[in-house]
C-alpha cells in the first residue's frame, strides 16, 4: 500500500451515505486502498472495521458515516447552513469516479469548463467569458475564492431564465471543497453545495455531495436530480484525465494551471505535503506515467 | 404522457431519446432512484410491482419495461412508421431479436456501469467479459451491415427502436470500465446515432462533434 500522508490519516473521511445502508448488513468500501467494512445494527449504531479486524473511529453526521483511521487531529467540519430549517439538508448521491479525488476537487473549483461541459445549464457554449475573481488563504489556512461571477442559463432548477450567478468557493481540507451560489429566488442568499471526496485509492474516489438548498420553489428530489445531472456530465471528463493523479509541479499542465484557484490549490497541497492521489514535485519528471495502479475492485 | 424517470438511468434514457426523436411531448416525474430507492417505495410498487424504471402513463394506460415502451411509443406516435415498421415481418423479427440482445447488454455493460458508479452489486468480472463478448458480436454485425451499405442494426434504411435500445449501454460502457477501442464499427455506428436529428444526451454522453478529450483542457 502506498504511504498515506499523516495529515490524511488523522483527518475525517466520509465512507458512506447512511441512507444507502441496510440494517444488519455489511457494506464494503475502500479508503486509501484498504478495504473496510461498515456494519449497522438494528439500533442504527454503526461500526467500521478494517480487513484485519481493527475497529476504526466512526461518527454519523450530516447523513454520512465518517471515519478516522488514526487519532483525530481535528473535528469533522461544521456546517452552519445544515442547521437552518428553511433549507433542504440532503446527501446528493455518492458516486464512484475512476480518477484521483484531488482531480475532482480541482474540477469542482473550476468555472472555466461550465460552457463546454454544462452547456445549457451552468454555462453557454457561445459565451465562455469569465470575470476576474479573488483567491486568498484564510487565517484558518483554507482557500477562499470570492467574487466569482458567471452567466448561467439554468443556475438551479427553480431559476426562471438565466441569471448572473455569484459563486464563492472554499477548500476546507485536501479532499473537501464547498461552494456557495446565488439562489435564483432569493438573490441575497446562497445555496450550499459541498463535496466530501473519499480517497478510495490514489486513482479511484467516491464523491459524496452534500446539499443545503433553500426550500423555496424546489423539492428534495429535484435538488438531487440536478446535482446528479451536473455531476454526471463531469464524470466522463474526469475519468478521461491523464495522468489520473494530480500533478503538483507548477510546470505540469500549464494550460490547466492558468486557472487561479487551481494554481492555489496545487500550491496549497504542496505546502501541506499532500502526496496521496498526487504526483509530488520530486517525481514530477515522470508525471506522464500513471502511478502504479492500486486495484480496488 | 407521464414518464417516471431517473436522469442517470440508461433505460429511462432510451425512452426519453425516442420521445425526442419522434417529437412526443411528455411530463417528467422524477423518481429518487439513488440514493433514495424510491422505485422500491410503496407508492411506486403499486404502479410497478417489479420496482423498476422507466414506466409511462398515457391516458390512464400504464406500461413498464423500456423495450415495451419503445414498441408502444413508436407504434402509436410515429406516423412515418420507420422506427417500428409494423408491416415488415422480417424487420420486426430482427427488432425483437436485437431487443433481446439489448437486454443482455443491460445486464452486463449496464450492470458494470451501475456497479462502478452507484455501487449496485454484481459479479463485475463476468459483467465486463460478458459485455465484451456481446460487443464483439455487435461490432462484427455492424461491420457486415456497412459492407451492404446498411448503416443500422436491422435490415432497414432507417434506424429502428433496436438501435435506440442498444445505444445507451454501449455508449456509457466506459463508465463501467469497458473500453470501446477495439470495436471500430460500433464507434462509427455510435456517431451515426448521435447525428440523428433531435438526438438528445444523457449525462455521460456528449452530442456528436467535439471530442471529449478536447474539452478536457478547461477542467
Ligand atoms: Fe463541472
Amino acid at each position: 500500500m502506498t504511504q498515506v500522508d499523516s495529515t490524511l490519516i488523522s483527518d475525517w473521511h466520509v465512507v458512506a451515505d447512511i441512507e444507502t445502508l441496510k440494517d444488519d448488513t455489511i457494506t464494503t468500501t475502500y479508503l486509501f486502498g484498504e478495504r473496510i467494512q461498515i456494519e449497522r445494527n438494528h439500533l442504527k449504531s454503526i461500526s467500521v472495521t478494517t480487513d484485519s479486524g481493527r475497529e476504526v473511529i466512526s461518527r454519523q453526521k450530516y447523513g454520512f458515516v465518517w471515519v478516522c483511521l488514526g487519532e483525530p487531529g481535528r473535528p469533522i467540519i461544521e456546517i452552519p447552513e445544515a442547521e437552518e430549517n428553511d433549507r433542504h439538508v440532503i446527501t446528493g448521491g455518492s458516486m464512484g469516479v475512476h480518477v484521483s479525488g484531488l482531480r475532482v476537487v480541482e474540477n469542482f473549483l473550476d468555472m472555466g469548463h461550465f460552457p463546454f461541459v454544462h452547456d445549457g445549464y451552468l454555462g453557454v457554449e457561445t459565451n465562455s467569458e469569465t470575470f476576474p475573481y479573488q483567491v486568498d488563504i484564510t487565517a484558518d489556512d483554507e482557500i477562499v475564492a470570492t467574487d466569482c461571477k458567471f452567466f448561467q442559463p439554468v443556475a438551479s432548477p427553480n431559476a426562471e431564465g438565466g441569471i448572473m450567478a455569484d459563486y464563492e468557493y472554499q477548500v476546507l481540507r485536501p479532499y473537501t471543497a464547498v461552494l456557495y451560489k446565488t439562489n435564483p429566488l432569493q438573490p441575497h442568499r446562497k445555496d450550499y453545495i459541498a463535496i466530501f471526496v473519499q480517497p478510495a485509492g490514489e486513482e479511484h474516489c467516491i464523491v459524496h455531495p452534500f446539499l443545503c438548498y433553500l426550500k423555496d420553489g424546489i423539492d428534495r428530489c429535484t435538488v438531487r436530480w440536478f446535482m446528479q445531472l451536473i455531476f454526471g456530465q463531469d464524470k466522463p471528463i474526469l475519468e478521461n484525465q491523464l495522468p489520473k493523479c494530480l500533478p503538483l509541479d507548477p510546470r505540469a499542465e500549464t494550460c490547466i494551471a492558468s486557472d487561479a484557484t487551481s494554481v492555489f490549490y496545487r500550491r496549497w497541497l504542496r505546502e501541506h505535503n499532500i502526496t496521496y492521489g498526487a504526483i509530488p514535485i520530486d517525481s514530477a519528471s515522470n508525471f506522464s506515467e500513471s502511478k502504479s495502479g492500486d486495484i480496488i475492485r | 404522457m407521464k414518464l417516471y424517470n431517473y436522469e442517470l438511468s440508461a433505460n429511462c434514457y432510451k425512452v426519453r431519446l425516442l420521445m425526442s426523436l419522434i417529437g412526443i411531448e411528455w411530463e417528467n416525474i422524477t423518481v429518487d432512484y439513488y440514493p433514495g430507492r424510491e422505485h422500491k417505495s410503496e407508492w411506486f410498487l403499486k404502479l410497478n410491482p417489479l420496482g423498476q424504471l422507466p414506466l409511462i402513463e398515457d391516458d390512464g394506460f400504464i406500461l413498464r419495461d423500456s423495450h415495451a415502451i419503445l414498441v408502444f411509443l413508436a407504434t402509436k406516435f410515429d406516423d412515418t412508421g420507420k422506427w417500428y415498421p409494423t408491416q415488415n415481418a422480417e424487420v420486426l423479427g430482427e427488432i425483437a431479436q436485437w431487443l433481446g440482445f439489448a437486454d443482455s447488454l443491460n445486464s452486463t455493460a449496464g450492470s458494470a456501469r451501475l456497479h462502478d458508479g452507484l455501487f449496485i452489486e454484481c459479479d463485475i468480472d463476468s459483467c465486463r467479459s460478458g459485455a465484451h463478448r456481446l460487443m464483439r458480436i455487435l461490432d462484427e454485425h455492424l461491420w457486415f451491415q456497412e459492407k451492404q451499405n446498411n448503416m443500422w442494426i436491422c435490415s432497414h434504411s432507417n434506424p429502428t427502436i433496436a438501435d435506440i435500445a442498444c445505444f445507451p449501454s454501449i455508449m456509457l460502457s466506459e463508465e463501467g470500465g469497458i473500453s470501446r477501442i477495439d470495436y471500430p464499427a460500433i464507434r462509427r455506428w455510435c456517431d451515426r446515432v448521435r447525428r440523428i436529428p433531435n438526438f438528445i444526451v444523457i449525462p455521460g454522453i456528449f452530442a456528436a462533434g467535439p471530442d471529449i478529450n478536447c474539452e478536457n483542457t478547461g477542467s
